[in-house]
């Protein structure tokens, strides 16, 4: 275990990547994730048609081949972000896929007479969504939204494909400078542990905070 | 009688259809093309030897690179193994099967070893050998055993063909610099005061990618990758043409086996004073315009035990212990 007390610092480094790696995502998801659940639920044709293409093309494509082609392939057409930024956008629009479809699953959960109560008293489809339908359908799915929390976490790993040196990034290369894989992968076993069940326990107090109960 | 004379039919036909199967699964297999091979007689191993019982087994299994020029490629086209380390490992194998390199037919098998997990197939016993471009150092030492060096390779720095501001080591301070994870890059580059900001990938056309698109400007690692990435290059890429470092490659083995180490020093100075070990040469790294170079002698170093035990002995200067 000396091995990972010797580098404890950069273990440290690799954990605030990861981190910031996953806060940031999950804020830019959130918003993509809202956008395009609005989307799918739309009275307005296209722009389902837009969101479904969205959600079935990102969601269906591993993340790791997400995260190279947009790292390798952009550059070629005029694209080019550091590691840092690709890695932000790509674990974003992955996981954005995923909230859109779990608020989508709590907007369908929402009674469909609220909706036509609040257009019949005159509120714009924008309006019946924000001011109605979405304070309602985030706090019914809001165990699920956790997961993806926790899921973006480990996924934030394969930012290491595109040389972002993050938690498992960190652990690599040290196995490559010691050759001691197994102390080095459990210590970051036990990191990501350390940001994923504390991570849980949070969500699980905002869900009993604010789930509706009935 | 009727009934036996159509199950012998149906038996023949099946047994011709695995016959033709036999040899097209993924793992590749040693295939033919080259005719200039020495033969030799079956060898005799004492019994319990690791060499006898891989001769009894009738497959020796070695883990390799499959995506370097020159070294080990897995050629697109065909699907053959093509490289030096490739040659070398057919020639360990008729060490111990006999024969010629064209007569080993699927007794050598080849598996693919990235650098990051080459001590771990040794130590599980997923391969019988590694010769994956591995350079000998004493952190690798403390894990698993190398016979050779096979070959003395340095390290290079690759830079796009209109480059002229790195022309020295010295240039690469403070600019961006690409290497494979694994690599012994960093600690070189260290060695010789370099402060680089370094970029690492899992895999080297990678880092020639991000050259390329000039996320880095210089790659730094063992000649031997970077001569196949400037042919892949279409003039794109040079080398300049430095020495970052000396790179003695071996071929790792279980940690302990000293009898089969020993056995592979043997069949290295074998086939280095047969000629078998320059024609390797020519044919593979040569043939990418390096010149050849004068075979190395293996190190017969003092066995250390097992693994996990901190090598005490060591025949590697420190300067050396460095590299991917």
């Amino acid at each position: 275990m000396d091995v990972v007390f010797d580098n404890l610092d950069l273990f440290l480094r690799g954990i605030r990547t990861t981190v910031s790696l996953t806060l940031t995502s999950y804020v830019v998801a959130f918003v993509i994730g809202m956008v395009v659940a609005s989307f799918r639920v739309s009275p307005v044709p296209p722009l389902r048609l837009v969101g479904s293409f969205y959600v079935n093309t990102v969601r269906n494509t591993p993340l790791a081949v997400l995260m190279v082609l947009f790292f390798f392939a952009l550059p070629d057409v005029g694209i080019l972000y550091s590691a840092y930024i690709s890695a932000i956008i790509v674990l974003s629009a992955y996981t954005g896929s995923f909230i859109a479809e779990t608020i989508r699953a709590g907007i369908n959960s929402v009674a469909k007479g609220q909706a036509e109560a609040a257009r019949a008293l005159g509120l714009t489809y924008p309006q019946v969504l924000r001011i109605v339908i979405l304070p309602q359908a985030l706090r019914a799915v809001i165990a699920p939204l956790g997961s993806i929390f926790i899921a973006l976490i480990k996924n934030s790993a394969l930012a290491n494909l595109i040389s972002v040196t993050e938690l498992s990034g960190t652990a690599e290369r040290l196995i490559n400078d010691t050759a001691q894989p197994i102390p080095l992968f459990i210590a970051a076993a036990l990191a990501y542990l350390v940001l994923t069940i504390p991570s849980g326990i949070l969500l699980g107090r905002i869900e009993r905070r604010f789930a509706i109960k009935r | 009688m009727r009934r036996h004379r159509w199950l012998a039919v149906a038996f023949v036909v099946l047994s011709m259809t695995a016959a033709a199967c036999g040899d097209s699964d993924d793992d590749s297999t040693v295939g033919g093309g080259q005719s200039t091979a020495t033969t030799v007689s079956k060898p005799a191993f004492a019994a319990g030897t690791t060499m006898a019982n891989l001769q009894a087994k009738g497959k020796l299994v070695i883990g390799t690179k499959f995506n370097q020029l020159g070294s080990g490629l897995k050629n697109p086209t065909n699907g053959q193994l093509e490289g030096f380390d490739i040659e070398i490992g057919k020639l360990i194998g008729v060490g111990i099967f006999g024969g010629t390199v064209d007569s080993l037919g699927s007794k050598v098998e080849f598996k693919e070893a990235v650098s990051a997990v080459r001590e771990a197939v040794i130590q599980s016993g997923d391969v019988d050998l590694v010769i994956a471009t591995y350079t000998i150092n004493t952190a690798r030492k403390t894990q698993v055993d190398f016979a050779g060096p096979y070959i003395v390779d340095g390290q290079d720095i690759m830079v796009k063909t209109d480059n002229t501001t790195i022309k020295t080591i010295a240039d690469l301070n403070g600019k961006k610099v690409c290497t494979g994870e694994g690599s012994t890059t960093p600690a070189n580059l260290t060695a010789k005061q370099v402060n680089a900001d370094l970029t690492l990938f899992k895999t080297y056309p990678e880092c020639a990618e991000a050259l390329r698109q000039g996320r880095v400007e210089a790659v730094v690692t063992d000649r031997g990758i970077l001569v196949g990435l400037v042919d892949a290059s279409s003039r794109g890429f040079k080398l300049v043409g430095v020495n970052v470092s000396e790179e003695p490659l071996g071929i790792g083995l279980k940690k302990g086996d000293d009898a089969f180490r020993a056995f592979l020093n043997d069949r290295l100075d074998a086939i280095i004073a047969s000629g078998e070990w320059k024609a390797a040469y020519e044919k593979t790294l040569g043939k990418l315009g390096l010149p050849t170079p004068t075979a190395p002698k293996p190190d017969r170093y003092a066995g250390t035990g097992t693994a996990t035990t901190l090598a005490a002995t060591t025949t590697v200067p420190p300067s050396t212990t460095t590299t991917r």
